[in-house]
């Protein structure tokens, strides 16, 4: 064992050539065509196939002829709640990549380098352990040289699955799989690539790691990131048609619906802008079955019209909002949590509407499920808000139980007496859709309409019928309000602050209580997915604490107070509710958390 | 065609009216109602199979007077809607009416579009030169030197000639009409169902209140000449197409262009089919199970 990995971070539990670790933070950083998400993705999928938990974060640039990028795996043996505040191992293939991600290892961290790009800084290397690699000389003379130094990431991906003692032929499996189909000369490369990268013996200069043995999960795992998992989730619920336009980064849920959902029969279609893509799912929910559309930044701004339509009609629909760094054209490959003002009141009049967000890769599986009942049971749309980090970042879950969760919602056609689309005295005042094609006996149809219609749909300016069909629309939403489970607690029940947060940030807070319970202060969060309605019963949770803070990726705004802190206290109008905000486009570190929780308590 | 029961008749007006028409007393838009009755009524399709879909205007009102499965959408944005029906439904008619402003200035974007697309549906645009329902401002097929309430001092922009426009864009069906003449909005009507594609008609339909006697030369009853596109002319040659409808007010009346490209209906199903062929009969789950299968 060498000196310098006694004060790794990677604490050694016992002697040997390799020390146990519960976990490990891996930060590639290269250029966007290196192929770094690659080997990010395939340490993810491994860890999945390991019964390990693993997340994963990534910056690209949104151009693209490349730059700078970086992909941040952690995997570990437990829980793993964030993609890690700072790294154990810093893989750097430019001196670019060098020098700005260095800071992000944990002291003692070790830095491995690709000598033929890199010169280390000799201040640095009294602080990290430094490990360089020859990794384009050595990846050229394995498979032939290309100019462009393909291969490196596989080559490094073998240095690393040596470093940690990693399952070599569940990798090389790994490799074969991912280039199934192509050209067997692809897949023979990467092999000997990789086999190259794990030949060259990096625990001749290193001590190697060990990742201690992961409890047992029940059931098979499934790796994925959260476009993914959420584009399934619409298959799953049924959802049949679509439209769109293309936008960093709804555009890949709109790519694999267009090539999944043929298979089943169904369609997506490519429109010409926002407008006719909301519009197109429009036609397709009244045509019979609820439709989908998303969309990121300035074209979720676009579709508010016609969501407002939606509304007034009652027509139920799905708008997928992958949130990124706004307004205008704003940070397209940054996360951002600053829709929530425009999902739950983008557009004019009063327009109630749905806002539902997922907290993590999994729950997007299952937000989209729950999004389009809800759509169906309410008739009503509902904004399924995501982001950016959790849209890219990869974990690993429970394969779910398809053949109970995937449902058929093809639509009713049996021919009605008499229908009345907007009927007043219906029992659970939710309005009913015949769809074309349905025949009603009375020979009486129903016309859906954005105009202020009575109970057939046909248009009224009637002042009465105006306040009771705007009450209906409200009610039903009050209804859905009431039927929403109350979120639990993380932490205890009751103590000082109480953190709440949504979408993409339940794992860090969660950690942030963690770490903030294990230094002995009493912090505990509340996680909300239903944003709009917000479930009831929440102000009894508050009460149990002297400060209620709003974790948001979002500005403070002009009262110190981000978006659903704003929604919280015209709710429940209390003033403990405050903000904990930041917009810098990346994810929220445990580190910063505390930190302003720290600051915020004590100036109040 | 329809899931017709031979108990049942063909539906005549009596059936088909909806709510009394809204427009003004001698709207070119009555005829245009009128005669999609009659279409209805000739063709023995059930309401349950017509799908009337249209934006905001006046002649958008359309589709609350049609005793039948209607929508009325937002302004210019009949269209995609349109579309949204019409490639899920391959059982339904989808019929859209509208007005100059609808589907050449909000929603010229989708004119453009739906037509290259050659999404199967009949799109009649009630044009009157003129914006109604807002009370007279210029539209985009307003004449230059049109007197609106935005161009007190006469329209100055060069009009859109909306039948080059459907040509260039790729519309397969191409016709003109006039609601002064009946029959010949019928024809054009039926010409229009029968087409398999997207299927534009221009009807010139007066506005009485903002822009009364518009279209009075090529009424005949007004001193004016109905004249139709000749004999010969080949609806295949889009040349020649171009040709007529850049002929000087009032111009020709009937097909202008016409041609066969597969729909956009059509190339879909055929993707699903091959796409679902190759599932060879497994579940929806069994299909999604695959996918799942691929990220353990
Ligand atoms: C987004 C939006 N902008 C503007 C309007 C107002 N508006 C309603 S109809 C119309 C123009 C109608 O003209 P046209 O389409 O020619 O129909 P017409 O009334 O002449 O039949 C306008 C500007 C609207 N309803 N929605
Ligand atoms: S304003 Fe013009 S277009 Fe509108 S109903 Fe009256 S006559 Fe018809
Ligand atoms: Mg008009």
């Amino acid at each position: 064992m060498s000196e310098a990995s006694s004060s790794t971070s990677l604490t050694p539990r016992e002697t040997g050539p390799a020390s146990k670790v519960r976990e490990a933070v891996i930060r590639i950083a290269g250029n966007s065509q290196d192929g770094i998400q690659a080997i990010g993705g395939f340490l993810a999928r491994l860890a999945g196939r390991s019964e390990q938990e693993v997340m994963t974060f990534m910056t690209i640039p949104s151009t693209i002829s490349g730059g700078p990028s970086i992909f941040q795996v952690r995997i570990g043996s437990g829980e793993v709640l964030s993609a890690g505040d700072d790294a154990d191992v810093l893989l750097a293939f430019y001196q670019h990549s060098y020098d700005s991600h260095i800071g992000f290892l944990k002291k003692g961290g070790i830095v491995l380098y690709d000598t033929g790009h890199v010169v280390a800084n000799p201040d640095r290397e009294t602080e990290y352990r430094h490990v360089g690699v020859p990794i384009s000389g050595l990846t050229i003379e394995s498979i032939g040289g290309t100019a462009k130094d393909k291969g490196k990431n596989i080559f490094s991906l073998g240095l690393i699955a040596r470093m940690y003692d990693l399952d070599a032929p569940k990798l090389e499996r790994l490799i074969l799989e991912r280039f199934a189909g192509k050209d067997t000369s692809i897949a023979t490369t990467a092999l000997t690539a990789f086999h190259a990268g794990y030949g060259f013996q990096i625990d001749n200069i290193l001590q190697t790691f060990q990742f201690v043995e992961s409890e047992k999960k029940d059931g098979q795992q499934v790796v994925t990131n959260g476009n993914e998992a959420l584009t399934f989730g619409l298959i799953a619920a049924g959802v049949r048609f679509g439209a769109g336009y293309p936008i960093t980064p709804w555009s890949d849920i709109m790519e694999s619906l267009r090539r999944e959902l043929p298979k089943y029969g169904g369609t997506f279609v490519q429109c010409e802008d926002e407008l006719a893509a909301v519009s197109m799912a429009i036609g397709g929910s009244y045509a019979g079955r609820v439709s989908v559309t998303g969309s990121s930044g300035p074209g979720i701004s676009l579709k508010t019209e016609a969501i407002g339509w939606a509304v007034m009609a009652e027509m139920p629909l799905v708008v997928v909002d992958v949130q990124r760094g706004g307004p205008s054209t704003g940070m397209p490959t940054n996360v951002e949590q600053s829709d929530l003002n425009i999902a739950c009141f983008g557009g004019h009049g009063d327009s109630p509407r749905v806002v539902i967000a997922p907290a993590n890769v999994e729950d997007c599986f299952y937000t989209a499920i729950e999004a389009v009942n809800i759509a169906r049971k309410y008739s009503v749309p509902v904004i399924l808000l995501t982001d950016q980090a959790i849209a890219s970042r990869i974990e690993a879950f429970k394969m779910p139980d398809l053949e109970k969760v995937v449902q058929d919602i093809s639509p009713d056609f049996t021919p009605r007496i008499d229908h009345k689309p907007y009927d007043l005295s219906a029992a659970d005042g939710v309005t009913r859709h015949l769809a074309p094609g349905t025949r009603v006996e009375s020979g009486k149809y129903p016309v859906v309409t954005g105009l202020e219609h009575d109970e057939l749909g046909h248009p009224t300016g009637s002042p009465v019928l105006h306040t009771k069909m705007i009450a209906k629309r409200r009610k039903k939403l009050q209804t859905l309000a009431a039927e929403l489970p109350v979120p639990k607690v993380f932490g205890a029940p009751e103590g000082n602050v109480l953190l709440v947060g949504w979408g993409s940030s339940q794992g860090p807070l969660r950690e942030a209580v963690e770490q903030a319970r294990a230094a002995g202060d009493s912090v505990s969060s509340l996680h909300i997915r239903h944003l709009n309605p917000l479930p009831n019963g929440l102000e009894k949770i508050f009460d149990g604490f002297n400060h209620v803070f709003v974790v948001e990726l979002n500005d403070e705004g002009l009262y110190g107070y981000g978006q659903l802190a704003g929604l919280l206290r015209a709710r429940y109008a209390d003033a403990r509710i405050g903000g904990i905000n930041k917009a810098d486009g990346l994810t929220w570190k445990v580190r910063e958390i505390l930190q302003q929780v720290k600051d915020k308590t004590a100036a109040r | 065609m329809s899931t017709a029961t031979l108990e049942r008749k063909p539906l005549t007006k009596k059936e088909l009216a909806a709510d009394h028409p809204t427009w003004c007393p001698g709207c070119g838009d009555f005829s245009v109602l009128a005669l999609y009755f009659k279409l209805i009524e000739k063709r023995g399709i059930w309401h349950e199979k017509i799908t009337t879909v249209a934006g905001i205007g006046c002649s958008s009102r359309f589709p609350y007077f049609v005793q039948a499965h209607g929508a009325h959408f937002i302004h210019g944005r009949a269209l995609p809607f349109a579309s949204g029906i019409s490639l899920s439904r391959p059982d339904l008619h989808v019929c859209v009416f509208g007005g100059d402003g609808d589907a050449f200035s909000i929603g010229g974007n989708h004119f453009s579009h739906t037509a290259r697309k050659n999404i199967k549906m009949t799109y009649v645009v009630m044009d009157n030169w003129v914006y109604g329902l807002t009370k007279k401002q210029t539209s985009p097929t307003s004449p230059i030197g049109f007197k609106s309430k935005t161009d007190a001092w006469g329209a100055l922009d060069q009009p859109i000639n909306p039948i080059k426009q459907a040509i260039a864009a790729g519309a397969t069906f191409v016709a003109r009409t006039t609601h002064t003449n009946p029959n010949h909005v019928l024809q054009m009507m039926e010409a229009a169902m029968d087409h398999d594609g997207f299927s534009f008609i221009q009807c010139l339909s007066e506005c009485v209140e903002f822009y009364e006697g518009a279209f009075d030369a090529s009424n005949p009853r007004k001193g004016g000449s109905f004249n139709l596109v000749p004999p010969d002319h080949d609806v295949t040659d889009e040349g020649a197409a171009y040709k007529i409808a850049g002929e000087p007010f009032p111009g020709k009346f009937g097909i202008i262009y016409k041609s066969t490209r597969p729909t956009k209906n059509a190339n879909e199903a055929k993707i699903n089919s091959d796409a679902q062929a190759k599932m060879k009969g497994l579940k929806d789950w069994q299909i999604l199970q695959k996918n799942f299968d691929r990220l353990k």
